[in-house]
């Protein structure tokens, strides 16, 4: 098939940049409200692109207010809308996007298509908050009602938790590859070792190989340091018409996205259970753009689950298919800041805590612009960032103005 | 009250998940050009036929991937229990997320031919797999790597 699909007749990505990023207070158990972590990580963000409140004509969030699921995500458009007063010509919320980044595409089409000027992007968590001992974030089946849609087809058979779905491809590629848990282990100790770096990280202690192979399992071959935590939080960004960003000297460039899903949108019909929408996705991205893999400095992946990071790291062609056992034991030198691609210099979800692709986001926008104070990538000029796992999947090319 | 979330049942889903009321575990298939397909929808994914429905298989499968679970994720789950994805022997590319019964979690592997047994709950009847005995394990392409 010709990479000609994923090229329309212009790349309006470049209509769009990110002209300013907000962060709220991020932790375990804050006991603060969604929309207060919301208004706190928008007004930053605004501010940051130097604009006001009047500015903002767009909203975007992923996935939509979802009450039925813990602290997934307390706040829809509505909430934030009407707490700050938004006169909006375009907005939109939902889940059915090519994963959490989806939001973000959304935004900068509104843009490109010329709906909107300045549209403000948010995602907010409370999920630390919303778990109890008896109620777990994040597990499918637990409200009582009959379930539907593709749900159906994995929770009845106790395959609740995305740690048993990504567990399934995680042991296939291991049969398949023979990667190890050893070598797998290399994601969250980078994590780790770069979280030590950012006083904003939520887990900083050392954590060794051997800890975590004598972690207890939660689905083998995933044990507790591959899956990531539970946090309250948010992340803003402010998607921007690139004419009208008041602030060219720190605006991140949008070289290209990729959203496709080509293969099946469920998590077990996909005829190669070692790869998922990453592998998708990434094709589009690099069609759409003459920069390569080799022009990265940083990437910012999704590590909900370490093997999903690993998915990532192979779709954007870091190494053969097959070969990312061999190839992480490389360890720092190979994904640790100064090493060959630095990966997710923020702690990742794996130690950060789970902002749910928009922790990527913010530390990819930090690390363009020269502020990853601490855990500064020298240079950095090109920055990919990814999300989503399964049939999940969504990426983007970013780049300092130059 | 034990943990186990059910399904709806829908006009396209019910063959499927009733199947087992009578031993069988129902796949949804072309009429017309004979393709397999799940999940059970009202067209065919290969012709766009609509003349499409439920038609029994064998009810042999092979595992193609799994994982041990061992977190308890409600109060009154027993663990460890196999999450596995099996292929349907019967059909090119029909896969189903499953739980593995009768098999320690060690014993467990790609490849390894099972066969369904039924677990009724309410008016579901929940496809799980278990070994088949006697039959010689189908091979895997791109390699049996230990």
């Amino acid at each position: 098939m010709s990479t000609s699909r994923y090229l329309g007749q212009r790349i309006g990505e470049h209509d769009a940049v990110i002209s300013g990023i907000g962060r709220s207070q991020v932790g375990r158990k804050l006991g603060r409200t969604g929309l207060s972590l919301s208004v706190e990580s928008a007004l930053a963000a605004i501010e940051d692109a130097g604009l006001t409140r009047d500015d903002i004509d767009g909203l975007s969030t992923y996935p939509g207010l979802a009450d039925a699921s813990p602290g997934m995500s307390p706040n829809g458009t509505a909430d934030v809308q009407d707490a700050l007063r938004l006169k909006l010509n375009w907005f939109s919320g939902g889940g059915e996007v090519p994963a959490q980044l989806g939001a973000v595409f959304n935004a900068v089409a509104a843009v490109s298509a010329g709906l909107a000027n300045h549209v403000l992007v948010f995602r907010t968590v409370t999920e630390s908050s919303a778990q109890t001992p008896e109620r777990r974030a994040s597990v499918v089946g637990s409200g009582g009602t009959r379930v539907g849609g593709p749900m159906q087809w994995m929770v009845p058979f106790h395959a609740v938790s995305a740690a048993n779905w990504v567990g399934v491809y995680a042991q296939r590629y291991m049969h398949e590859f023979g990667l190890t848990r050893h070598q797998l282990g290399q994601i969250p100790l980078n994590q780790r070792r770069h979280a030590q770096l950012y006083d904003k990280a939520i887990f900083r202690d050392p954590l060794t190989m051997e800890q975590y192979l004598d972690a207890r399992l939660v689905s083998w071959p995933l044990g507790l340091y591959d899956c990531d935590i539970p946090c309250d939080g948010s992340c803003s960004v402010i998607v921007s018409r690139a004419d009208a960003a008041p602030d060219l000297k720190q605006v991140v460039r949008i070289e290209s996205i990729g959203s496709a899903l080509t293969g099946r949108n469920s998590w077990d019909q996909r005829a190669d259970l070692t790869e998922t929408a990453a592998h998708d996705c990434t094709k589009m991205m690099w069609a759409r753009t003459d920069l390569t893999i080799d022009d990265v400095d940083t990437v910012q992946l999704y590590d909900g689950f370490s093997f999903l990071t690993i998915t990532w790291l192979e779709a954007l062609g870091l190494f053969p298919k097959g070969e990312a056992g061999p190839w992480l034991e490389g360890g720092e030198s190979r994904i640790g800041l100064g090493g060959q691609v630095p990966l997710n210099t923020n702690g990742g979800q794996l130690s950060g805590g789970r902002l749910h692709g928009y922790g990527y986001l913010y530390e990819a926008c930090a690390q363009l612009r020269g502020e990853a104070t601490g855990r500064q990538v020298e240079g950095a000029e090109v920055a990919v960032v990814g999300a989503g796992g399964g049939p999940l999947g969504g990426c983007i090319l970013l780049t300092k103005d130059r | 009250m034990t943990f186990q979330p059910l399904p709806s049942i829908t006009a396209d889903t019910a063959a499927f998940w009733t199947g087992g009321a009578d031993g069988v575990l129902n796949i949804h298939r072309c009429k017309q050009c004979r393709t397999w397909f799940h999940p059970p929808t009202p067209v065919c994914p290969s012709c766009l036929s609509t003349d499409v429905g439920p038609e029994p298989t064998s009810g042999r499968a092979t595992v193609q991937g799994f994982s041990v679970n061992w977190q308890p994720w409600a109060p009154d789950m027993h663990v460890p229990y196999v999450v596995a994805v099996v292929s349907v022997d019967d059909t090119d590319d029909v896969q189903l997320t499953t739980r593995l019964v009768e098999i320690e979690p060690d014993a467990v592997s790609v490849g390894l031919a099972v066969e369904v047994v039924f677990e009724q709950v309410e008016d579901i009847y929940l496809p799980l797999f278990k070994p088949a005995d006697g039959r010689v394990p189908v091979s895997i392409t791109d390699g049996e790597s230990a």
